[in-house]
């Protein structure tokens, strides 16, 4: 049944025009819709993987209060879910700058897996040496050098000859996850591969909790950033270099600087990312010291639309679908990986809903003709 | 003499793996879509494959009909999510970044909740030899090679045939240049990107597939797959976007990545066991150093698809 206007040219049956701007409002709704949507895909998808499920199919209430149950049931499950968060928004609001000049910086997981790796680095050679807070100084600097340095070559082939970022950051991830190979073949003598927790260059705790003092460093970074790029002038550099070099160019931004500077600060605060695993948590460092939070970042960020106060909320809900997962996982017994498919299937109703926040669907009506 | 032998066709057998899923990217990267979600593509495309040998493993059918099926089952599972892939990025005009990293996350941890289900007895120790057709049995290393490591050099050949001697390769290479002019001179756009990334995923997929069932041909092979889909992306780069250089590219990255474990049987050379991890590092950066190079030599024909990560509408041009 094809429509067709006078001059037999036949109109599609959607048309789509740009918005220029959305009501907040709206914009919340619609992605409400797309996170409610996700929710029931994930109890659907559940519903095929989870045997427990299938034999019992009144759970499915349990299964979605797992999710509130996982971050929030317990006090101790709260704390976690905050440093999990604190964590997460680190990575991403290290991330951010670059991002706002469209540099695709996809090597956070390398820059804070070499921060975590210079930390304990420092502290395997001069810890028990050296007095406790120099220690934790040299271990702050080295994790930021490190993280800086791995920023900053890729930036630095970009500003000079236009390598691409994406592909180059995406590499040097690699070869960070092999140094820290390297370094525990050298460090680990027993061969087992596991560097024991070391005994000195732990991050003091605030009061009884070991997690608040990473807590309110992240708060402390999160407004800082957002102060930064909102109001300082490198902030406004950043956004000219994003939405057109040739602008930058005109008005008079070197924007080479601009890119070497810029990743120079997002591989650092990646650095202090890892520091803050490595001295704060783990006190140890392995290939999975940051287990892929450096590319959850990528999305946390962009969800947020690189605003450092609207990712407080993605990362909260990042770590809200994972640690109920998690604890899906438990309650079902479902082994490991399921927390996975749940963020990426949530992901991917949010990433389509942008879709309807930036672009009006307009469907064919009767026999109407184009205008 | 015949250990350099066994050491070049365990490399080249290796490198099949980066051949599927370096030659899929590919075509995605033509239509000028980067797509992050490889790795997960790849594990799903193995999980399929899997699926389907864990239900047919073991029944009467004749063993070809259960490689095809097999097959089969890894070009659905993979191509469903490139379906997913370029509904969000092409229909829906996202960002190619992020969706590829959530498909990543999504495909790497369904594949994990899957394959714990299944079991191995069924879907690897029949079928194993079944793919290791038609020197399955042998006793030297030639029987390390089987129909999927065929497929895959025919499948590199015949990407680089249609993308630079036929029309619709013409057509999809204009696309992945500048989609306002190729859809100036009546490109369908759209079923071009949809079709790129939907047949690239679909070869991808065969490559974790071919990993789990024949290279490794272990019950942990699954779990190793996503790191090589991410290799698979560099050696795209390393192969300058041409399909046919990826057999030659994947074979390299097969010697550099075995030389680790392999360079200790050489007499005269001793390495210390430290020495493995930058072995295993070379691969990535000798992808670093190509595309350094390239990028510095600024040949036309060297460089990744000018549109490559951006979305087209067709009112913004």
């Amino acid at each position: 049944m094809s429509k067709a206007n006078k001059n037999g040219v036949r109109e599609p049956l959607i048309h789509l025009s740009k918005r220029d701007s959305i009501h907040p409002g709206k914009a919340l709704v619609i992605r409400l819709i797309a996170v409610v949507l996700g929710l029931v895909v994930c109890g659907l998808v559940a519903f095929l993987l989870i045997e427990r499920l299938q034999q019992k199919p009144e759970r499915i209430g349990d299964f979605y209060y797992s999710f509130i149950k996982g971050a929030f049931g317990t006090s101790r499950k709260f704390w976690k879910f905050l440093k999990n968060v604190s964590i997460l928004l680190c990575i991403s609001l290290a991330l951010t700058p670059a991002f706002r000049m469209r540099f695709w910086n996809i090597g956070g997981e390398g820059q804070t897996l070499i921060g975590v790796l210079a930390c304990i680095g420092v502290d395997f050679y001069w810890g028990g040496k050296l007095p406790e807070p120099l220690l934790l100084v040299l271990m702050l600097l080295a994790a930021l050098a490190a993280g800086a340095l791995w920023g900053t070559i890729p930036a630095l082939f970009k500003a000079k000859w236009g390598t691409n970022e994406t592909l180059f950051t995406l590499m040097m991830n690699y070869v960070a996850t092999f140094l820290v190979s390297f370094f525990l073949m050298i460090w680990v003598t027993s061969g087992s591969g596991v560097l024991p927790q070391m005994k000195t260059g732990k991050l003091p705790t605030l009061g009884d909790n070991s997690y608040l003092l990473i807590i309110l460093i992240v708060l402390a970074l999160t407004i800082a950033m957002y102060v930064y790029l909102r109001y300082s002038k490198h902030g406004y550099e950043i956004s000219v270099v994003g939405e057109s070099v040739r602008t930058a160019q005109y008005v008079g931004i070197n924007e080479k600087k601009v890119i070497i500077r810029t990743m120079i600060l997002s591989g650092a605060l990646c650095g202090l990312a890892g520091y803050l695993i490595g001295a704060g948590l783990d006190l140890s460092v392995s290939a999975d010291s940051v287990g892929g939070q450096g590319f959850t970042a990528i999305m946390v960020s962009w969800l947020g639309k690189f605003n450092p106060l609207a990712m407080i909320l993605t990362s909260g809900l990042i770590q809200v679908l994972n640690q109920g997962a998690a604890q899906i996982s438990q309650d079902f017994d479902v082994p490991g990986a399921l927390p996975n498919v749940i963020v990426g299937i949530i992901l991917f109703f949010i990433i389509g809903s942008e879709f309807f926040l930036n672009y009006r669907v307009h469907f064919r009506k009767g026999k109407e003709t184009v205008k | 003499m015949n250990m350099w032998l066994n050491f070049l066709i365990d490399a080249f057998a290796f490198g099949a793996t980066f051949i599927y899923g370096s030659t899929g990217e590919i075509l995605t990267e033509k239509a000028g879509h980067l797509n992050l979600g490889i790795p997960g593509i790849m594990c799903m495309g193995g999980a399929g494959g899997c699926l389907v040998l864990n239900m047919i493993g073991r029944s009467d059918l004749p063993p070809f009909l259960i490689v095809i099926l097999g097959i089969l089952g890894a070009l659905v599972f993979s191509m469903l999510c490139g379906l997913i892939y370029s509904f969000l990025t092409v229909s829906l005009r996202s960002n190619q970044n992020v969706t590829g990293l959530a498909l990543t996350t999504f495909g790497v941890g369904l594949m994990k909740v899957l394959m714990i289900k299944l079991d191995a007895t069924i879907y690897l120790v029949g079928p194993k030899q079944m793919y290791r057709w038609p020197f399955a049995g042998r006793q030297d290393s030639l029987q390390a090679l089987g129909v999927l490591f065929f497929m895959a050099v025919l499948i590199a050949l015949a990407a680089g045939w249609v993308l630079t001697r036929t029309r619709i390769g013409l057509n999809l290479r204009a696309v992945g240049e500048n989609p306002a002019t190729a859809d100036a001179v009546g490109i369908n756009v759209t079923r071009y990107k949809y079709m790129a990334t939907c047949i690239g995923s679909g070869i991808a997929g065969l490559g974790g597939f071919y990993y789990i069932i024949d290279y490794m041909a272990s019950q942990e092979a699954y779990l190793s797959v996503e790191a090589l889909g991410w290799l698979s992306i560099a050696l795209v780069i390393f192969a300058l976007w041409r399909p046919p250089l990826t057999i030659i590219g994947s074979t390299l990255f097969g010697l550099l990545f075995s030389c680790a474990s392999f360079i200790t049987n050489i007499p005269g050379i001793t390495v210390t066991m430290a020495m493995k991890p930058l072995l295993q590092m070379l691969p990535y950066v000798v992808t670093i150093i190509v595309l350094v190079i390239s990028s510095i030599r600024n040949k036309r024909e060297n460089q990744p698809p000018a549109s490559l990560g951006l979305s087209y509408f067709r009112e913004e041009r």
